[in-house]
C-alpha cells in the first residue's frame, strides 16, 4: 500500500514537470506566432491599403503634389542605381578583405585589429554611416548628395556582412583543397582564384544578397546625406542628349524607403496610401531578396558534399 | 666552360644573367606580393571607415565645443538649437533615447529569450527550420515600413485601450521596435544556449529533470553570459534605430520619462536637421555631429562590453 502511494506521489510529480513543459512550449509557440502574425499583419495592412493604388500608372508616373497621380518611378529607378553602386563598391572590398582576413593574414596585432574593428563597425548604428557620409563624401570629396555618394555609403554599411559571410564560406572548404591545389604547383593567388573562390561563391552571394537586401531598405543614412525627397526626373541616361557614360552617378536622386517616409509624414491619407503601397513593394523587394538568400544557402548547402 | 653553356643552364647564372624559368618564378613572386598587397588594402578599408568615423564626428564636436560649453551641452534641461534663444541639453534627446529603447527591450527581451530557449531546447528539427528563416526574414524588413506600421496600426491600436495616448508616442515606437529586436536577441541567445555542451543537459536529464527544469536550471545559467552579451547588442541596436522613432513618435525635444508622450531621440533629432536645409558650417549642422558623437559613444560602450561577454562564455567550454 505505501508502496502504491509513493509510485502514485512520483506519477503526480512527473504529470506537474510535464504540464509545466506543455505550459512553456505554449508559450515558445505564441511568442513565434507572434512574430509571424506581426509580419503578416504589416504585409497585408500595407497590401490592402495600397491595393487600389497598385497598377502599372503607379510604377510609371513621378511623384506628384496630388496624391491620386504621385508613383514612384523615381524612387524605384533611384533604388536600383544606387544598389549598383553599392554592389559595385561593396562585392569587391567585402570579398577582398574576406579572402585576405581567411587566406593570407597573419596572425598579428594588425590582423587582430582589421577583425575587431570590422565586428565594432557591424554593431555602429546606420545613422552614424550618414554622418561619416556627410562630412567626407558630400563636403570633404565633393560628391553632393548624388547617388555616387548614397551608394558609397552604403557600400561602407554593409561591408561587414560581406566580409563575414565570405570568411564563413571559405572556412567551410577543407585544407585538403588548398593542399591538393599547391601540391600541383599553383600558388596561393591560383589556389584562391581558381579553387577557393569558385568553391565558396554560393555562401558569399548569399551574404551579398542579404547584404543588398538591408542596403535597399536603409533610409536615415540617405537622409542624412541629404537626398532630396521630391525628384520629378529621372538620372541621364549615359551617352544619350550628350550626357557622359557615368554621368547618372553624380546625380540627385530618391529612394524607395525616401519616397516613403516623405508620403507616411504628410498629414492627408491619400499619401498615406501610397505610402502603405510604396512600403509593399519595398517588402516585397527586401522579402524577395532574402527569400532568394535563404533558398540559395538551403540548396547548394544540399548539393555540397566533400 | 663557354658563356654560352651558361645561359642554357636553367638553374641560374651569374648575376646580370637570369635564366627564363627563374625569371618567371621572380615575376610569379612579385606577382603574389601584389595581389596579397592589394587584398591587404581591401581589409584595411573597414579601419579607414571607422578612422573616417571618428575624424568626422570628432573634428566637427570641436568646432561645435567652442561655441557650447560641455557642461551646458550635459546638463542644461533644454534642448532647442534652432531657436534664437538656443539651448544645447543632450539630457533632452537621452531620456527619449532611454524611454524608447526601455519599452522597446520590455518586449525584445522577454520574447526573445523565450523563443529562444524554445527553438534551442523544446523545438523539432523541423519547427526550428521553419521558424529561423522567418525570424530572419522578420529582421530584414526595413525599419521605415515598421515606422509606418507602428504610426497606422499600433498606435490606433493602442489609442483604443489607452484613449488619451496622443498620435505619436514614444510607447507605438518602442512597442514596434521590440518586435523589430526580437529577432536580434533570440537568435544570439540561441546561439549561446547551444553552445552549452550536451554533457550537462545530459547530466540532467538522468537525474530526472523535465525539459523545463534542464532549460531553466541547466542551460541558462551555463549561458548567461551569452544572454548578457545578446541583451546589450539588443539595447545598442534600440539605441542606434532612427526611422521608427522619426516616423511614430514626433521630433519634439521633450524631457520626459513618460512613454505616453511624443519626444525626441539622439537618432530623429539628427534626421530632423537633415531634412532641412541647413547651411555647411552653421552651428545647426555642427549639432547633429555633436549628437551623433554622443549617440557613437553610447553604443560603442555597449558593444565593447558585449563582445567582452561573449569572449567570456566562449572561453568557458
Amino acid at each position: 500500500m505505501v508502496q502504491q502511494d509513493k509510485t502514485a506521489d512520483i506519477h503526480a510529480v512527473i504529470r506537474r514537470g510535464k504540464r509545466w513543459d506543455y505550459l512553456f512550449a505554449a508559450i515558445g509557440l505564441i511568442c513565434l506566432a507572434f512574430g509571424l502574425l506581426t509580419v503578416l499583419v504589416l504585409v497585408g495592412k500595407m497590401g490592402l491599403e495600397g491595393l487600389d493604388r497598385l497598377s502599372l500608372d503607379f510604377f510609371t508616373s513621378y511623384p506628384s503634389r496630388r496624391a491620386a497621380n504621385a508613383g514612384i518611378l523615381s524612387a524605384w529607378v533611384g533604388s536600383v542605381l544606387v544598389m549598383l553602386v553599392t554592389a559595385f563598391a561593396a562585392v569587391p572590398l567585402g570579398v577582398g578583405a574576406g579572402v585576405y582576413l581567411e587566406e593570407y593574414a597573419k596572425k598579428n596585432w594588425v590582423t587582430d585589429i582589421i577583425e575587431i574593428n570590422i565586428t565594432n563597425l557591424a554593431a555602429v548604428p546606420s545613422i552614424v554611416y550618414g554622418l561619416l557620409a556627410l562630412g567626407i563624401f558630400v563636403y570633404q570629396f565633393g560628391f553632393g548628395g548624388s547617388i555616387l555618394s548614397a551608394g558609397l555609403t552604403l557600400a561602407l554599411l554593409i561591408l561587414p556582412i560581406v566580409i563575414v559571410a565570405t570568411r564563413e564560406a571559405i572556412r567551410a572548404i577543407p585544407g585538403a583543397m588548398r593542399e591538393g591545389s599547391m601540391a600541383l604547383g599553383a600558388t596561393k593567388w591560383q589556389t584562391v582564384r581558381y579553387h577557393i573562390l569558385p568553391y565558396s561563391m554560393p555562401g558569399i552571394l548569399t551574404g551579398i544578397i542579404i547584404g543588398l537586401a538591408r542596403a535597399i531598405g536603409e533610409t536615415a543614412p540617405i537622409i542624412t546625406i541629404g537626398a532630396l525627397t521630391f525628384i520629378a526626373f529621372l538620372p541621364p541616361l549615359p551617352l544619350v542628349e550628350g550626357a557622359g557614360l557615368f554621368d547618372w552617378v553624380m546625380s540627385p536622386f530618391t529612394v524607395m524607403p525616401i519616397q516613403m517616409f516623405n508620403w507616411t509624414s504628410r498629414p492627408e491619407e491619400a499619401f498615406q496610401i501610397n505610402a502603405g503601397a510604396a512600403g509593399f513593394v519595398l517588402v516585397v523587394m527586401t522579402l524577395g531578396m532574402n527569400a532568394l538568400a535563404i533558398w540559395l544557402r538551403y540548396r547548394l548547402r544540399k548539393n555540397i558534399k566533400w | 666552360m663557354t658563356e654560352n653553356s651558361v645561359t642554357d643552364n636553367s638553374w641560374g647564372g651569374p648575376a646580370g644573367r637570369v635564366s627564363p624559368r627563374l625569371a618567371k618564378n621572380a615575376l610569379r613572386n612579385w606577382r603574389e606580393r601584389l595581389i596579397e598587397g592589394l587584398l591587404f588594402c581591401m581589409a584595411a578599408v573597414s579601419v579607414l571607415t571607422t578612422l573616417g568615423i571618428v575624424y568626422v564626428l570628432v573634428k566637427e564636436s570641436i568646432i561645435f565645443f567652442q561655441h557650447v560649453r560641455i557642461v551646458d551641452f550635459l546638463t542644461d534641461t533644454r534642448w532647442t538649437p534652432l531657436f534664437d534663444d538656443a539651448h544645447y541639453g543632450i539630457l533632452v534627446l537621452i531620456s527619449g533615447t532611454l524611454v524608447s529603447s526601455a519599452v522597446a527591450l520590455a518586449v525584445a527581451i522577454p520574447v526573445g529569450t523565450i523563443i529562444a530557449i524554445y527553438l534551442s531546447e523544446f523545438a523539432t528539427a523541423r519547427v526550428r527550420e521553419v521558424a529561423k528563416p522567418i525570424l530572419e526574414v522578420l529582421g530584414g524588413i526595413p525599419t521605415i515600413v515598421f515606422g509606418y506600421f507602428a504610426l497606422m496600426v499600433v498606435t490606433p491600436l493602442l489609442q483604443r485601450v489607452l484613449p488619451e495616448l496622443p498620435g505619436f508616442s514614444l510607447l507605438s515606437a518602442g512597442l514596434v521596435m521590440g518586435v523589430m529586436i526580437v529577432p536580434y536577441v533570440s537568435s544570439l541567445s540561441e546561439d549561446a544556449m547551444r553552445a552549452v555542451p550536451m554533457s550537462l543537459r545530459e547530466g540532467a536529464y538522468a537525474m530526472g529533470s523535465t525539459r523545463l527544469q534542464v532549460a531553466l536550471k541547466v542551460v541558462v545559467p551555463a549561458a548567461t553570459s551569452g544572454l548578457a552579451a545578446s541583451y546589450i547588442l539588443g539595447i545598442s541596436r534600440a539605441v542606434g534605430e532612427t526611422m521608427i522613432v522619426a516616423v511614430a513618435a514626433g521630433m519634439q525635444p521633450n524631457l520626459t520619462f513618460n512613454p505616453m508622450e511624443p519626444a525626441a531621440t539622439i537618432t530623429s533629432f539628427i534626421v530632423q536637421v537633415a531634412l532641412g536645409d541647413l547651411p555647411h558650417g552653421s552651428i545647426g549642422y555642427l549639432t547633429i555631429f555633436a549628437a551623433g558623437l554622443t549617440l557613437l559613444l553610447i553604443t560603442l560602450t555597449l558593444n565593447v562590453i558585449g563582445l567582452w561577454m561573449r569572449k567570456k562564455y566562449r572561453e568557458h567550454y
